[in-house]
């Protein structure tokens, strides 16, 4: 057995190994390294805690029992996992922490001796506050991660839930958990603790239903947020230094997250929050016009003429490249261009995907260097220099209208400069308009062939015709 | 006066929330979604309360009601650590640069 000061020095220090393991995420060359330090600060902090514990009764054959089991699911998971799903999954794995927590405040609540807190009716009101807040920041997360989740793996619609008066039923409930928390100081019942727990169940559904599909990158970073605070409010609860530090790293890395991704689509935090977008009207006065415009449509055979003569091609993929599992049938087009001296580059946009660095994922996976992978203010410029854009599966991110037309619900959204190429490839099934239901100007330009298709299918053909 | 050390631990939090913030701005576009997978992966360090919760029952009763969940914790937290760590390092191997990949 260690003593408490000692262990708290290796808590300290797992904590620098996962400051050290996000530091490693600057770059590529240092990431992997990075994970080490994390996969090491992991370790420490599990032995540490069977160490300052000591006692080792049978109970720590069952410890280790569930730790394999657990692990080897996780495992198993990790190496099934289609890339694609990377956005599902990482809900999923948000649920399990938010449910963790709670158990694991429900296991304080339960036997606080264990913990130094107290003994059961008479808890400190201080571990009592901060154990009902990872509580109730826990059971948010979960319950959202499933909303979530569902949303993401297509099992409920992506399509926003709305009621009448559902944010006024949020802030109730929001009140209400407050209350019950501050009863919970006076009375120590553990029925008032068990509704806190249900009510942020509760929260956490109605918080997530009413969000649309595409603003799911502001979702789970949201959710990668919180389940950082529900970390960090057992931190303090069980007075654990490492826990208190990954919360704060995990809770403020998740935060920065959702501050970029609504930065990309020009839209404030809350305006995501109260959900709802892509409903609105607008949609329905610029679908009458729509039917006056001319479309130029083209098969694979004018798209292969077109990129063969290009001297260089950026590709924009989005969304759709995911659903459709183009991207290595995009690399095979990308390879043979290439052969033909034409150079290839690729412009991501920030909510291009469901998730954060979603595209940039896939195209990793699909065996693209990443220096041929560009952000949005890298290369927004080189359209004006480039003979063939090849746009995959997106569609809002590129649209013109954000910029000219100030009554749009995505005007002021930073775009990609698509139009300003010689020629734009438009990969499409239809001419539906994208998430944010207005119809993309950059269909009927005179520069613009669509191609009516499927992502996939479309590139296979295509790379047919460069032969 | 003594300073309760809960003002401590405060301190370590806020400090922590610079840290984090300063250390995920530096984070590179394109490795956001690693980002995603490895602080879910070491937000998984609660397994450190759910440890002790599990290994609190005496040895008559493993299985009371708090050591229960804490076994639960456990798992959920064993998940999340190694499918974290694992789905990270294999995504991390897949981003290459230009020279290594020619064949």
């Amino acid at each position: 057995m260690i003593s408490a000061n000692f262990s708290a020095i290796f808590y300290l220090g797992s904590g620098i190994l996962f400051i050290l393991a996000l530091r490693g995420l600057s770059s590529p060359d240092t990431a992997r390294q990075g994970n080490y330090f994390g996969i090491l600060g992991m370790t420490i902090a599990i032995v540490v805690t069977f160490l300052s514990i000591g006692s080792f009764s049978t109970t720590i054959i069952y410890v280790f029992l569930f730790l394999i089991i657990g692990g080897a699911i996780g495992a198993f998971i990790a190496f099934k996992i289609p890339m694609t799903a990377m956005p599902e999954l990482v809900a999923g794995f948000h649920s399990l922490v938010g449910l963790a927590a709670v158990f694991v405040a429900i296991a304080a609540f339960l036997n606080p001796q264990a913990f130094n807190l107290g003994s059961p009716g008479d808890i400190k009101i201080a571990s009592l506050v901060e154990m009902s807040i990872g509580a109730a920041v826990g059971a948010i997360t979960f319950s959202g991660s499933i909303i979530a989740f569902l949303k993401l793996r297509g099992i409920m619609s992506g399509s926003p839930i709305m009621f009448v008066g559902q944010h006024y039923l949020n802030l109730i409930l929001g009140v209400v958990i407050f209350a019950l928390i501050f009863y919970l100081c006076r009375s120590q019942s553990s029925n008032l603790f068990w509704m806190v727990i249900a009510a942020s169940f509760l929260i956490g559904i109605l918080l997530i239903i009413p969000i649309g599909g595409a603003d799911m990158p502001v979702v789970i970073s949201m959710l990668n947020s919180y389940s950082g605070w529900a970390a960090a409010g057992i931190g303090f609860t069980l007075e654990n230094t490492a826990l208190i530090i990954t919360g704060a790293l995990v809770g403020s890395s998740g935060a920065i997250l959702s501050y970029i991704m609504c930065k990309a689509m020009n839209r404030s935090f809350i305006s995501v929050i109260l959900g709802g977008f892509g409903a609105d009207n607008f949609s329905t006065d610029t679908k009458n016009k729509k039917d006056q415009k001319p479309v130029k449509s083209g098969n694979a055979e004018d798209a292969a003429f077109l990129m063969k003569n290009a001297s260089s091609v950026i590709i924009v993929p989005g969304y759709g490249m995911a659903v459709a599992q183009a991207q290595h049938a995009l690399r095979e087009m990308v390879d043979k261009l290439k052969k033909n001296d034409i150079k290839v580059t690729y412009a991501i946009h920030p909510v291009a995907g469901r998730m954060p660095g979603h595209m940039n994922v896939l195209l990793a996976e699909a065996n693209v260097p990443y220096d041929e992978v560009f952000e949005l203010e890298d290369i927004n410029n080189d359209f004006a220099n480039s003979d063939v854009a090849f746009v995959i599966g997106a569609n809002d991110v590129t649209n013109p209208i954000a910029k000219t037309d100030p009554k749009s619900p995505i005007f002021g959204m930073p775009v990609l400069d698509v139009e300003k190429c010689k020629s734009v490839l438009f990969v499409k099934r239809s001419l539906s308009p994208g998430y944010a239901g207005v119809d993309n100007e950059l269909f009927y330009r005179d520069n613009t062939l669509m191609l009516f298709a499927d992502a996939k299918k479309m590139t296979e053909e295509i790379v047919k015709h460069l032969d | 006066m003594d300073i309760d050390p809960f003002i401590f631990r405060l301190s370590i939090f806020i400090l922590s929330i610079f840290i984090g913030y300063y250390v995920v701005w530096s984070v590179t576009p394109s490795l956001h979604t690693p980002l995603m997978s490895v602080t879910n992966a070491i937000s998984s360090v609660i397994i450190v309360g759910a440890i002790i919760a599990a290994l609190a029952g005496t040895s008559n009763n493993i299985f009371d009601a708090s050591s229960i969940y804490g076994f639960l914790a456990i798992t959920l937290a064993a998940v999340n650590i190694f499918g974290g760590f694992l789905v990270t390092q294999r995504m991390l191997q897949m981003y290459k640069k230009k020279k290594n990949n020619k064949k």
